[in-house]
C-alpha cells in the first residue's frame, strides 16, 4: 500500500519536474518547484521522518517559493523602472 | 534499491539537465533546487527500515524496545541541516540573479560573456 | 548542436556514477551499529525522547554551529548585495491589501508565532525543533508583510536579538566545555525525567537560541528582498 502511494506521489513529482523544467512563463515553473516540494514532505512522511517533512513543507513550500517570487518580482520591477 | 531512491535520483538527474540545458538565470536556481531535492531524498530513504516508526519516544514507543522499533535518526538529522543551507544557498543566488539584471539588464546566461576568450 | 550531445554524455555518465550507490541501498532489517548506539544510550545519556534532537544539538552538534554559521554568512551576503544607497522618501502609494487578508492577518499572526515557539520549545519531546519553529516564526511575519506593505521592521532590534541569540549560543557550547564533559555537552543542567518539559539538560535552551536566531536571519532576508527601493 505504501508502495503505490509512493508510486504515484513520484510520478507526479516527476511530471512536476519537467514541467519546471520546460515551461515557457517563469510563474508556472516557480510553483511546480513548490508543488516538488509539497510531495517530497508527504513522502518523508510515509519514511518515518517527521521533523525532515515538517522542516521540508515549511522551508521548500513556503519559504523557497516566497523567496523565488521577491526576487522575479524585483527583477520586473528593475525591468520596468528602465524601460519605462 | 527501494523505489524512494530510485525517485531521488530521477529527480537528481532532471535537474542536473536542466542546469545545463537552459539558458534563464531563475531557470538553472531552479534546477538546482529540484537537484537538491533529490539528493534529500535519497538521504532519508537510506534511513528506512520497513515496519517500523519514527524515532521518538513517548506512549507508543517506550525506551525498553526502540532498539527494535525505531528507524534510524542519524539520517534525518543530517537532511534536517541540509534542508535549512539549501534554503540559504538558493536564497543567495537569487539575489545574485538581481544584482546581475541590474548590472546588464538580460537574464540570458549567453549575455554573460566576461569570462570567455 | 554538439554541445547538447556532450550534455548527453555528461548526464549519462552521472547516471551511472549514481548506479552503484542505488544498488548498494538494500531494504535493511537492523539498525545499523552507530544508530544502535545513539538509540540506546541517548534517552539515558542526554535525557531527550526526540532521538533525532538529540542527534542534532548534541551528538553531531558541530555540524549545526556550522549551519547556523553558514546561514549567518548567507544573511549577511544578501544584506550586503541589496543594500540601497540612499534614503528614498516617499515610496510610489501601493493599494492597500485586502480586507480578507488583513483580518486574516490580525487573528492568524499571534497563533502562528505562538505555535512556533511552541515547537522550538518542545523540540525535545515532539517532532520539530528550533529549525521548524524558526521558520514558522519568519512565516508569521512573511504574512504580516503582505498585509501591510507599509510595515517596517526595526533593522536594530533584529540585528541584536541574532547577534546575541548566536553569541549566547556559543556560550553555552563553551560552558558545556567548562561545566561538563566537553564541547557542547548538555549536562551542566539537570536531566530531568524522560518526557517532562524539563528535561533533557540544556537542550530546549539551545534550541530555543537556535530558533531565534534561523528565525531572525530568515526575517531579515525576506525583508531585504521585499523592499520598495531598489
Amino acid at each position: 500500500m505504501t508502495i503505490i502511494i509512493i508510486s504515484v506521489l513520484g510520478f507526479i513529482m516527476v511530471v512536476a519536474a519537467v514541467l519546471a523544467i520546460y515551461s515557457q512563463k517563469l510563474l508556472t515553473a516557480i510553483i511546480a518547484t513548490g508543488v516538488i516540494s509539497l510531495l517530497a514532505s508527504l513522502v518523508y512522511l510515509l519514511l518515518a521522518a517527521p521533523d525532515v517533512a515538517m522542516t521540508e513543507a515549511a522551508i521548500g513550500s513556503g519559504l523557497t517559493t516566497v523567496v523565488f517570487l521577491l526576487a522575479l518580482n524585483r527583477i520586473r520591477r528593475n525591468q520596468g523602472g528602465s524601460h519605462g | 534499491m527501494s523505489i524512494v531512491s530510485i525517485l531521488g535520483a530521477l529527480l537528481i538527474l532532471i535537474g542536473l539537465w536542466g542546469m545545463l540545458t537552459q539558458t534563464n538565470i531563475i531557470k538553472i536556481i531552479i534546477g538546482f533546487s529540484i537537484l537538491d531535492t533529490g539528493i534529500h531524498l535519497i538521504i532519508v530513504s537510506i534511513g528506512y527500515i520497513s515496519g517500523r516508526t519514527a524515532p521518538i519516544l513517548d506512549r507508543a514507543v517506550s525506551q525498553a524496545d526502540a532498539l527494535r522499533r525505531v528507524v534510524d535518526p542519524i539520517p534525518s538529522a543530517l537532511v534536517l541541516t541540509a534542508i535549512v543551507i539549501g534554503l540559504a544557498i538558493t536564497a543567495l543566488m537569487l539575489v545574485y540573479a538581481v544584482r546581475m539584471h541590474k548590472s546588464r539588464g538580460s537574464l540570458n546566461i549567453n549575455d554573460y560573456e566576461d569570462l570567455k576568450w | 548542436m554538439v554541445k547538447r550531445f556532450l550534455m548527453l554524455v555528461l548526464l549519462i555518465s552521472f547516471a551511472l556514477m549514481i548506479l552503484p550507490l542505488l544498488r548498494e541501498i538494500r531494504p535493511a532489517t537492523e539498525l545499523p551499529p552507530l544508530a544502535q548506539k545513539y538509540v540506546q544510550d541517548g534517552p539515558d545519556e542526554l535525557g531527550a525522547a526526540n532521538l533525532v534532537t538529540a542527534v542534532v544539538v548534541t551528538y553531531r552538534g558541530l555540524d549545526t554551529l556550522g549551519e547556523v554559521a553558514v546561514l549567518f554568512i548567507a544573511t549577511a551576503g544578501v544584506g550586503f548585495l541589496l543594500r540601497r544607497k540612499e534614503k528614498k522618501l516617499g515610496s510610489s502609494p501601493k493599494r492597500p491589501a485586502s480586507e480578507i487578508l488583513q483580518t486574516g492577518t490580525d487573528f492568524l499572526m499571534p497563533l502562528i508565532f505562538l505555535f512556533g515557539v511552541y515547537i522550538f520549545v518542545h523540540g525535545h519531546l515532539t517532532p520539530g525543533g528550533g529549525f521548524q519553529g524558526g521558520v514558522m516564526i519568519a512565516s508569521g511575519m512573511l504574512l504580516l508583510f503582505l498585509s501591510n506593505s507599509a510595515t517596517r521592521i526595526n533593522h536594530t532590534v533584529l540585528h541584536f536579538v541574532e547577534s546575541l541569540s548566536g553569541a549566547f549560543y556559543v556560550g553555552l557550547c563553551v560552558l558545556g566545555l567548562i561545566l561538563a564533559a566537553g564541547f557542547l555537552d548538555n549536562r551542566f543542567l539537570p536531566l530531568g525525567k524522560l518526557g517532562s518539559l524539563f528535561s533533557g539538560g540544556a537542550i530546549p535552551i539551545i534550541y530555543s537560541l537556535i530558533g531565534l536566531k534561523v528565525g531572525s536571519e530568515l526575517v531579515g532576508i525576506l525583508e531585504n528582498l521585499r523592499r520598495n527601493d531598489s
